[in-house]
């Protein structure tokens, strides 16, 4: 071993979670919640005001989220937006699993939450919940919910990842 | 030909395209055997948006079934509310004032016009023009802006009940729904310049995704499918409903049976649907929305009922069979989507993949809808 070269094998094999550089975290996370790339992933109705979410008025591009990618293989966020049925649910998983790390999932609508108005005794089609199948990180009700609501559900996904709201953004107050 | 050559000729493999795919437009998985960029078979396989609205039709009262009917083809939802709502009534005996069909008929007519312009974006992005769809939603938000202010909801709308509907409309939204039908037909011009004479969108529409009339009838197509087919069927005019007969419109029918047939069949509905709303809110009588006396609690007598109406997919059909109780014994739906999309199979035989999809986004497929 030539001198003054770092002793690799000295190295203690440490998991990736304990190690923490918390301003290069904090400055990594700042730059993923102003850039989450949602996957183009409609399942019902709620999808169609995803798209409204994305178009014209409302545009999400406003904060970042806006290139829908088809494959789940480039996106960062999973917004669940539609019933999810048990034929559909496989489909489900391996689209998250196809994601790559960190990701993270928006149970968009009462479907995507708990199965909404097609939950009734003796039901064979519907899954209870996204949760049921995959971790969810933001629930937004609704049926649908409004294109504010999706928004506001994309700005809490970014408190959740940065820690605080986002600069000079109002918080509406519920009456 | 060598045998090598033969063997390399006939190798075909499989795709599998969906259930997430941007161009299915939801969760419809098709199975494509191809050979080299051309599909030797195209086999649809449905039910991943499978959602019971038939068994819930059983087993609820029949006013608990009406948020349902908002659910199935979210994208014109009043339609199959109409379609319930005139099948109850008929089985009820209800009549319905002469004001609330006026309005259901307006409502119902600007839900056509919000949902071929989604249908426009959409169609228009799976054949990889992103821009149109920008200026369709702009126009659809106003629509669902109207909209809104009577029924409550901007997508999936439960407004109509049994004998009337639940708001009157007011001078405001009828002022709004003037000036939309001003506004649109002022920017229908700029859509026929941006979308009708653009090379790239004519050299992918023309010719391509033929549908026979035959094709069509055999596998029970309707709606704007059916008229790019040269077949003038429209259920407004063949078994006309609520007030459509004192309306004075044309059915426009498209005899090329290509991709451009179906896009211009939707463009001239989109005006001829202005045409409606205009007439019907000249003529719109004062009174009251609903039917005096209508139970809360409705026990239609024994029988069955088959009702038909025009969506803005097609013909879109429900039928109750009720045995006197507070629910209904069966209910039936005759989803358009699914009869339109039955026929990608034959059709597509053949195709490049690439003007497969076209035909695809030219059905205007609501996947839910099908699946039911």
């Amino acid at each position: 071993m030539e001198e003054g070269s770092i002793h690799l094998e000295k190295q203690v094999d440490v998991p990736p979670g304990l190690i923490h550089f918390s301003k290069l975290d904090d400055i990594l996370n700042l730059a993923r919640a102003n850039s989450l790339w949602p996957m183009t992933f409609g399942l019902a109705c709620c999808a169609i005001e995803m798209m409204a979410t994305g178009a014209s008025r409302f545009d999400m591009a406003r904060f970042g989220c806006e290139v829908f990618r088809p494959s789940p293989r480039q996106s960062d966020v999973m917004i669940v937006s539609g019933t999810v049925t048990r034929k559909m649910s496989a489909a489900v998983v391996t689209l998250y699993d196809q994601m790559p790390e960190p990701k993270w999932v928006v149970a968009m609508g009462n479907c995507a939450i708990s199965g909404g108005p097609f939950i009734f005794p003796g039901q064979y089609s519907v899954v209870p919940g996204v949760d049921k199948l995959i971790p969810v990180d933001v629930y937004i009700p609704g049926c649908p919910p409004r294109p504010e609501a999706l928004i506001e559900g994309m700005l809490k996904l970014e408190e959740k990842l940065v820690g605080y709201r986002r600069k000079s953004w109002p918080t509406v107050e519920a009456k | 030909m060598s045998t090598d050559a033969q063997a390399i000729h006939h190798e075909s493999f499989i795709v599998n395209l969906g259930p997430q795919h941007p161009a299915t437009h939801g969760v419809l998985r098709i199975k494509l055997t191809m050979d080299g960029e051309y599909i030797l078979d195209a086999e649809p396989i449905i039910g991943y948006g499978h959602r019971m609205h038939e068994k819930m039709g059983e087993n609820r009262a029949y006013a608990k079934f009406l948020p349902n009917t908002g659910r199935m083809d979210y994208v014109a939802a009043l339609f199959n509310g109409h379609g319930y709502v005139c099948a109850v009534e008929r089985l009820a005996g209800l009549t319905v004032p002469e004001r609330a069909e006026y309005i259901r008929v307006i409502t119902c007519e600007l839900n056509r016009v919000a949902s071929h312009l989604l249908w426009l974006g959409a169609f228009l992005v799976d054949l990889g023009g992103f821009t149109p769809l920008l200026y369709c939603f702009d126009d659809r938000e106003k629509i669902l802006d109207l909209l809104e202010s009577v029924t409550g909801a901007r997508l999936t709308f439960c407004y109509f009940r049994f004998g009337g509907v639940c708001n009157d409309i007011d001078d405001t939204f009828v002022n709004g729904t003037r000036d939309f039908v001003k506004l649109l037909r002022s920017r229908m011009p700029l859509y026929h310049d941006f979308v009708s004479t653009n090379i790239i969108f004519r050299k992918r529409c023309e010719g391509i995704g033929l549908l026979s009339a035959d094709t069509c009838r055999r596998y029970g197509a309707t709606g704007p499918v059916l008229r790019g087919s040269g077949v003038a069927y429209d259920v407004r005019k063949q078994e006309p409903y609520s007030i459509y007969p004192k309306l004075d419109f044309k059915i426009p029918v498209y005899p090329e049976c290509d991709c451009m047939a179906r896009y211009r069949v939707r463009v001239d509905e989109i005006v001829e649907s202005l045409r409606i709303i205009e007439q019907a809110l000249d003529q719109l009588p004062a009174g009251p929305v609903m039917a005096p006396k209508v139970p809360k609690i409705l026990k239609p007598a024994k029988g069955d009922c088959y009702f038909n109406v025009e969506s803005a997919r097609g013909s879109f059909g429900i039928r109750i069979v009720s045995d006197g109780s507070e629910n209904a014994y069966r209910l039936k739906l005759r989803s358009p989507c699914f009869s339109n999309m039955s026929l990608f199979q034959e059709a597509s035989r053949g195709m490049l993949l690439a003007d497969a999809l076209a035909l695809l986004g030219s059905l205007d497929l609501v996947i839910p809808d099908m699946d039911r």
